[in-house]
């Protein structure tokens, strides 16, 4: 296919007045535009003190029906978790991400969970997963793939129950950007989550759980 | 996808009596339209965050050789493969060949406009493999041999009764005498039937929304979840994508999402935004075991450096057809081939030529709308006009039209006579129609009076008008 290649992109660089790729002065331009990772406008609505931050996370995802339990401490999620279940007629089972960033919660303090972990075949009707960050400009979660965090959990199950702390909530998309940078490499998948799946392809009705999770929860961890 | 954007005038007809359809219609103004008017109205920096993204994307377009190659260099680096396809026919010979690598019985499709120009199902079916839709929209048209109507909601042009009975007719595993009524109850079945398609898929395929030079990354935009099932459970992930798709950064990327979403569907952000790069690693748990990149021009580079340069920077929001009067009135397949609406009136002329295209440009009344809304400011009136000029110097437009046109531009470059002869006309129209204002019938203009009265002028040219109340006295102040 190196013949469809050059000659594509011989018809772009004809089309821009060019002979042959950028000269290197212009290259060394754009490398440095690539590296740097300039931010455009960043709305202002994000530009909050961290309280402030965390209600707007809230409110937002909120609109786009995510659920939000707000606890203050790692000992009350099994039993946020455990009243969620209750609440929907769920069973006991839940399928969680092999994640550390949940080990410090003492699961076994709700006795009736039956916590399993791993990626989902299909068959699972609950998962709990850690997320990235929160962006508290839409209510967006920001979760990514690796062995701790397997993308099946995140579409398969009809109830994906996320824990997610105060201190992961940050203003804008770009805030996500910096802290994934920071955690390395690119990881194969990159999953902003805003609100359980929904369609409208049925006369413009508004109908949640298509494919993905009919459910979406939050279980706030009010750390800051 | 073979076209029948030569037949448009016929086709708006049919449109114009089928009833079913103009119903469907009928909802875009209270869905689409409030729903961005709102959320745009509720984002403060929404017009700048426009500036801003045909700023990144004009960018882009100017070095699209770098960023294609940086593309291509990370996605490779992450282990995925990046074929480029000249045409439709090289992008459909790449998709079956990475399909039969496989042996390949069914393959699962998110959304994609890119796999409907390449009329990739076809072409897929006719080689035994067999494609699953798996966007209710998609779905919904696909049991009913129907192409998309609309770029961001396929079926558009389907009522519920419709979707009911082709769900019955389809689905011969269930109860005929279920109940279907509600759209709930609809979606779930469409849900229940897919869930086992995207487990035996042996290939899923997808479009891309961005593709980021940075990073390698391709991205899809959805609210169903069908997308992300359609790359997370087969062993392929195939996305194919056209080559202005590509972005520089994560942050370009982002900044352009704030007005996707937005000026699609009113939403703040869609449920889903998925950043793909590569197969999975060799220590996940799930995801791909192979990624490809199907890189299409089909007709794309050619237009850089032209006028048509500007489509280029198409996000596929929709938001020009969702407020496009002539969309609004006929719908999407009247344009007759993969992209309706002021963008498809623009886009369909450059790729498939402006004589098979002929009518689309006409197919507006110029009233700006599409302008107004589009997220990355395509002068789309501008642009139709330009294929109308186009047409016109090529002598593609019609005799008739061509010969009016003669004539007013001999009356219009001799002034005195243009303001006698108009002068005449309006005093004629003004005294025939003072009595009841308007005329039902009017020779020479029936192509008006068949569908709506005439008004009657007021006896006076607007020129004369305009002398009566000084305006010739002030324009030259």
């Amino acid at each position: 296919m190196n013949a469809a290649r050059d000659a594509v992109l011989g018809r772009i660089r004809q089309g821009l007045g060019r002979t042959g790729p950028v000269d290197e002065i212009r290259r060394a331009e754009l490398d440095a535009r690539l590296k740097n990772h300039k931010r455009g406008i960043i709305p202002d609505r994000s530009n909050r003190e961290p309280k402030a931050l965390v209600d707007l996370f809230v409110e937002m995802a909120e609109k786009v029906q995510t659920t939000v339990a707000r606890v203050t401490a790692p000992e009350d999620v099994p039993d946020a978790l455990g009243d969620y279940l209750a609440q929907h007629n769920l069973g006991s089972d839940v399928r969680m991400a092999p994640d550390e960033r949940l080990e410090d919660i003492p699961w076994a303090s709700r006795p009736t969970l039956t916590v399993t972990r791993g990626s989902s075949a299909g068959d699972d009707e609950v998962s709990v997963t850690a997320a990235l960050a929160g962006i508290a400009e839409t209510g967006t979660l920001m979760l990514h793939s690796g062995p701790a965090s397997p993308t099946t959990l995140n579409f398969l199950p009809d109830d994906h129950v996320v824990v997610l702390r105060a201190s992961q909530i940050t203003g804008a998309y770009e805030d996500g950007w910096d802290r994934l940078r920071a955690a390395g490499a690119m990881p194969r998948a990159v999953n902003f989550i805003t609100g359980p799946s929904r369609s409208g392809d049925i006369e413009q009705t508004l109908m949640l759980g298509a494919h993905g999770p009919r459910r979406l929860h939050i279980i706030l961890i009010e750390d800051v | 996808m073979e076209s029948t954007t030569r037949q448009f005038s016929q086709n708006a007809r049919d449109a114009l009596a089928n009833a079913p359809l103009q119903s469907a219609l009928g909802k875009m103004e209270s869905g689409f339209v409030a729903n961005r008017a709102s959320a745009a109205g509720r984002l403060l920096e929404f017009e700048a965050l426009r500036d801003q993204a045909r700023d990144i994307k004009n960018h882009t377009l100017e070095n699209l050789d770098f960023y294609l190659e940086k593309f291509e260099e990370n996605v490779i680096a992450s282990g995925g493969v990046v074929h480029w396809a000249a045409t439709a026919g090289d992008a459909r010979q790449i998709v079956l060949d990475i399909c039969r690598s496989v042996d390949a019985k069914t393959v699962t499709k998110g959304k994609s406009m890119i796999a409907e120009e390449i009329g990739l199902n076809e072409f897929l079916e006719a080689n035994e493999i067999e494609p699953v839709e798996t966007d209710l929209g998609e779905y919904i048209i696909q049991l009913r041999h129907e192409t998309p109507s609309h770029i961001i909601a396929p079926a558009i042009h389907v009522v519920k009764d419709q979707v009911i009975e082709t769900f019955k007719e389809s689905h011969a595993q269930f109860d005929p005498n279920r109940s279907l009524e509600e759209p709930r109850e609809l979606l779930d079945e469409a849900r229940s039937v897919l869930r086992q398609r995207f487990f035996d898929a042996d290939v899923g395929i997808t479009g891309a929304n961005f593709l980021i030079a940075e990073t390698g990354s391709t991205v899809i935009v959805t609210n169903e979840g069908n997308g992300d099932l359609t790359q997370t459970l087969p062993k392929i992930h195939v996305v194919v994508a056209s080559l202005e798709k590509v972005v520089p950064t994560l942050e370009d990327a982002s900044a352009i999402l704030r007005v996707l979403a937005r000026s699609a569907t009113g939403q703040e952000f869609s449920s889903y935004t998925t950043f793909s790069n590569g197969p999975r690693r060799a220590e996940d748990p799930d995801g791909p075991e192979q990624f490809h990149v199907v890189l299409l021009d089909n007709g794309r580079s050619k237009l850089l450096g032209t006028e048509s340069q500007e489509v280029l920077r198409c996000i596929r929001c929709g938001a020009c057809m969702n407020h496009c009067p002539v969309y609004g009135a006929i719908g999407g397949h009247a344009y007759g081939w993969v992209y309706p609406g002021p963008i498809g009136s623009v886009i369909t002329p450059t790729l498939i030529g402006v004589d098979e295209a002929r009518d689309l440009p006409n197919a507006s009344t110029f009233c700006g709308r599409c302008e107004e809304v589009c997220p990355m400011r395509i002068p789309l009136p501008k642009l139709m006009r330009h294929h109308r000029e186009t047409a016109f110097a090529e002598k593609l437009t019609p005799a008739t039209e061509r010969a009016g046109l003669s004539v007013w531009a001999f009356f219009a470059q001799r002034p005195a006579l243009y303001r006698m002869a108009t002068g005449m006309a309006m005093r004629v129209l003004g005294a025939f129609g003072r009595r009841r204002g308007k005329f039902t019938r009017l020779p020479g203009a029936s192509g008006w009076t068949a569908h709506r009265d005439f008004p009657a002028p007021p006896g006076k040219t607007f020129q004369q008008q305009w002398s009566a109340r000084g305006g010739r006295r002030k324009a030259g102040q």
